[in-house]
């Protein structure tokens, strides 16, 4: 069976993969047998090769240099290139993060080969699926040129179990100069949070400029809690101060894409739909019947966001 | 100091978007034509770099005639002088290609600093830095929320989940720019009459010592074989709080095996 080499996407230090490679290790299954690759510092691979093995990857290849963390992204590029090269595989599955869509684009550029971003599916023939517009069209794309190369938008593809080899082989590196531009100083965590990561969340609750106030976010954050879901915003409520920026989702923000999605205090504006439109059930909660959010809305509350949602709170609370 | 902002014209991302059936590429000519908000960002940054440090800001775009309207606004807010590639053979090109057209046209222009914007809102790839990184040998610092130039040194916050990384690379670079960097100033009516008559350059392929070959809709690396609207929710259940909306809100949530 052809090879697919899957970029695995890491947690930081001892953290385990990110969902995110789970699915593009399913996604991959479609066009072949996956494989994964583990860039990273040294001692990188070892807490996470069982968990590869487990969701189909029949090889882990290793590359593990102090130059690719310490580097932004072309060094890891380089390597995929080389390991292209030299392993002819039938496409490349990248998850679809900002890093991983830059890798991907350097990783055409040096292959020569084409490369579709965002896309939610691929198909045995390779035909890629992808959400254009904010979600408003669907469109099916296919790579002509080279080895195909995706990226796969999170929450996408449900991850399931194929248990393979996993057998472990080791890629020497050498990065080159010119891939060692960019020196990553620091990295710097400002929010520490114990909520899920948004993009990978399977419920997201999210509030808009209706919360009226930094502090009643907080009725925002408990409806969250009660369901282990992740915090979203709007722009709106971004741009006044009730929430901060890394957690807006739309056109300029985050795009999501959960298995629910609350929206409570949100109009539903087409920038905001833009990164919430494809998420599976969504609700809201607010109080004009005629805003637009309705439109989307599989199940919707009109009624006061500051009486619905603490008492909503409370029921779920209490069924636990 | 030598900047080059990147400025694409983008359909309004608040309006309706289409795909043009007859191709499958993006319906520009009629869609409601605006500067890729992102991009006014980018514009913001080069200028306020110019003015601590003085040089020169110059815009750069490929796209078609119209995208003139993009390059005046950029204009208006003040940067100096703008370049604009425009040729029939670059329609319906992917983004690889675009970086193809994007690079050969920087190397015929003296710069220490090329700002782009974090993503265009119609593609919404957010790829070209590290495209142009690839194909000028140029270091990317991308997803910046601040950029500080110190000397011959780029210095970025590169936005996270989160937090931040910084990230350091010698000149010249290109660096993106997020929304959370600045505020965009508003063309003043001063800027607006500059601009009519500050230098635009057209430039076709021809120019840049490109081959058509090299671009276009039939050349691309990637094709776009069918697309279709997003087939419409069907009709959700609405209820009106009557003391009962939390009850029916978790009622449902149940129904769908969430609590
Ligand atoms: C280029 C561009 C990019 C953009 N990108 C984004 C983006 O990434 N993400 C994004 O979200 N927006 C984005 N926007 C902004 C977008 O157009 C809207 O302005 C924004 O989404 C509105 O946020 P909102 O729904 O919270 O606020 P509003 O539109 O003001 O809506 C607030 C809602 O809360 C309801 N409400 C008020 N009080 C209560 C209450 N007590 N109980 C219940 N309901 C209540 C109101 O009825 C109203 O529907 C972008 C705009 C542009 C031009
Ligand atoms: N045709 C173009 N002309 C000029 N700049 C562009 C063009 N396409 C993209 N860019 C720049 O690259 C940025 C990122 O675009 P993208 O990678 O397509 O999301 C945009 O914000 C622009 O600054």
């Amino acid at each position: 069976m052809a090879e697919v080499l899957v970029l695995a996407e890491l947690n930081p230090a001892g953290g385990g993969v990110r969902k995110t490679t789970l699915e593009a290790l399913t996604a991959a299954r479609a066009l072949g047998e996956p494989s994964a690759v583990v860039l990273g510092a040294p001692g990188t691979a070892a807490g996470v090769r069982d968990q590869l093995a487990e969701y189909g990857a029949a090889t882990v290849y290793v590359a593990e240099s102090a130059d690719i963390d310490d580097y932004l992204v072309a060094p890891k590029a380089e390597v995929l290139a080389q390991l292209v090269s030299e392993k002819s595989p039938a496409a490349v599955v990248i998850p679809s993060s900002p890093e991983g869509k830059e890798i991907a684009a350097r990783l055409a550029v040096k292959t020569g080969s084409g490369f579709l971003t965002d896309v939610t599916e691929i198909a045995a023939d390779g035909t890629a699926t992808q959400a254009a517009f904010a979600g408003a069209t669907i469109v099916h794309s296919k790579v002509t040129t080279g080895t195909p190369i995706f990226t796969l938008r999170g929450n996408s593809v449900t991850p399931e179990a194929a248990p393979a080899a996993g057998a472990e082989q080791s890629v020497s590196v050498s990065i080159s100069d010119a891939a060692k531009q960019v020196r990553v100083v620091e990295r710097v965590v400002e929010q520490k949070s114990n909520r899920p990561e948004l993009t990978e969340a399977s419920i997201v609750v999210s509030g808009g400029r209706g919360v009226a106030s930094a502090e009643n976010f907080s009725i925002i954050e408990a409806l969250a809690d009660s369901l282990g879901a992740a915090v979203g915003a709007s722009r709106a409520a971004v741009d006044s101060g009730f929430y901060p920026h890394s957690f807006q989702v739309g056109q300029t923000g985050k795009t999501v894409s959960p298995n629910l999605y609350v929206a409570v205090g949100i109009s539903g504006a087409i920038q905001h739909r833009a990164g919430m439109q494809t998420s599976k059930t969504i609700v809201a909660i607010n109080k004009d019947p005629e805003a637009p959010i309705f439109e989307l809305a599989d199940f919707g509350v009109i009624g006061d966001l500051n009486t619905v949602v603490p008492a909503a709170t409370e029921q779920i609370n209490a069924r636990k | 100091m030598n900047i080059v902002v990147l400025v694409k014209q983008v359909p309004d991302s608040g309006s309706e978007r289409k795909l043009d059936p007859a191709d499958n590429t993006v319906a520009r000519a009629s869609a409601d034509n605006v500067i890729n908000e992102m991009d006014e960002y980018a514009i913001e940054e080069a200028l306020t770099i110019k003015e601590a440090q003085g040089g020169e800001v110059t815009v750069l775009t490929v796209g078609p005639d119209g995208a003139t309207d993009a390059i005046r606004k950029a204009l208006s807010m003040g940067a100096d002088k703008a370049v604009h590639v425009s040729d029939e053979a670059i329609h319906g090109s992917d983004a690889s290609q675009i970086s193809a057209v994007l690079a050969a046209a920087l190397q015929q222009m003296e710069y220490d600093l090329v700002v782009c914007g974090a993503e265009a809102t119609d593609s919404q790839m957010s790829v070209m830095p590290a495209l142009l990184s690839e194909r000028l040998g140029i270091p990317q610092l991308s997803g910046a929320r601040k950029v500080t130039i110190d000397g011959g040194t780029a210095k970025v916050e590169r936005q996270t989940d989160g937090g931040y990384w910084a990230l350091e690379a010698p000149l010249p670079a290109i660096v993106s720019t997020w929304d959370t960097i600045n505020e965009p100033r508003y063309p003043s009516f001063k800027g607006i009459m500059a601009a009519k008559k500050k230098p635009v350059e057209t430039k076709t392929l021809a120019d840049l010592g490109l081959d058509a070959s090299a671009v276009g809709l039939a050349n691309a690396a990637t094709q776009v074989l069918d697309f279709a609207g997003r087939p419409p929710k069907g009709e959700g259940v609405k209820v009106t709080d009557e003391g009962d909306g939390a009850q029916k809100f978790v009622d449902f949530l149940a129904s769908q095996k969430i609590v």
